[in-house]
């Protein structure tokens, strides 16, 4: 029977994927990529807290952050075509510019 | 039974395609990825029972979002091969999962099983679609409109911030524009 850890224990292993992406990525897309991993990881855990709590909430939750999670792929992705259009990369390390 | 094979198949399959997002050079072969793993993850709701949320996950993840980066595609390099870092793939892995672990201990923490009670039940014989409408509409109406509010101003920040200069090419080498301003 599958119960409410298994749910959890694969929501924590896709967020360590996502968080493991976002140390390890220098592309700036990549890194986008890899925060929508984690968003996800975070419904999942949500959507069976709901489940076998018999509670309506989680669900609510789960719905905000995909609405939160398109916002930011809208305004996210005119930033990254912005700064395309300046720099001509997408790189992170190119992108530093204050040198200390 | 079969609740067991699905719940199996698809934690499997979402890892790695979510592994191969995160571990591609490639854009496109994360993207695609990306895109299955997003349609496997509405499988988990359809799964623990929370059929509306598997529906938008699939309308707005695979069908908006996922779109929504295949058109951003298009304005970027993307055959070109990502460069990474040196840094030792090990070391990388050792700090992501224990920083993951840290954050659930951290949030797990105080929370005792014991202490959590159903706050929002759903309506008895109501399907999910319609328990999740009443209480969407009742007791999260104001998180619900404030959302629809930010929808639409990032809607309006995404059309300002990516439509200025849109007659410039970006993917157009120097020579070609020097051609094309011969031919006019």
């Amino acid at each position: 029977m599958i119960g409410l850890n298994h749910y959890l224990i694969v929501a924590g292993l896709l967020f360590a994927i996502g968080l493991i992406g976002v140390i390890r990525r220098r592309n700036l897309l990549m890194l986008f990529f890899a925060t929508e991993i984690m968003l996800n990881a975070a419904n999942v855990a949500f959507a069976a807290i709901s489940h076998y709590y018999n509670d309506l909430s989680g669900q609510m939750f789960a719905f905000f952050i995909i609405a939160i999670a398109a916002s930011e792929v809208a305004i996210g992705l005119g930033l990254l075509i912005l700064i395309y259009k300046k720099q001509g990369t997408l790189d992170l390390d190119d992108l530093a510019s204050m040198k200390g | 039974m079969f609740e067991q094979i699905a719940f199996y198949l698809f934690s499997i399959l979402t890892i790695g395609l979510f592994l191969v997002t995160v571990l591609s050079n490639n854009i496109l072969y994360a993207m695609t990825s990306l895109a299955s793993g997003m349609v496997l993850i509405a499988g988990f709701f359809f799964l623990s029972g929370a059929d509306f949320l598997g529906v938008v996950q699939l309308i707005v993840y695979v069908g908006a979002v996922m779109a929504l980066y295949a058109f951003g595609m298009m304005f970027f390099d993307v055959t070109k091969v990502v460069k990474e870092n040196n840094t030792s793939n090990v070391l990388v892995f050792v700090f992501g999962v224990s920083i993951a672990l840290l954050m659930v201990a951290m949030f797990a923490a105080p929370i005792s099983p014991e202490v959590i009670f159903a706050s929002v039940p759903p309506e008895p014989n109501a399907t999910n679609p319609e328990a999740v409408g009443m209480v969407l509409f009742t007791k999260y109406l104001v998180p619900f409109e404030v959302a629809a509010v930010m929808l639409l101003i990032a809607m309006i920040g995404g059309i300002i911030l990516a439509g200025k200069k849109m007659d410039k090419s970006l993917t157009k080498t120097e020579d070609e524009n020097i051609i094309q301003k011969d031919v006019k």
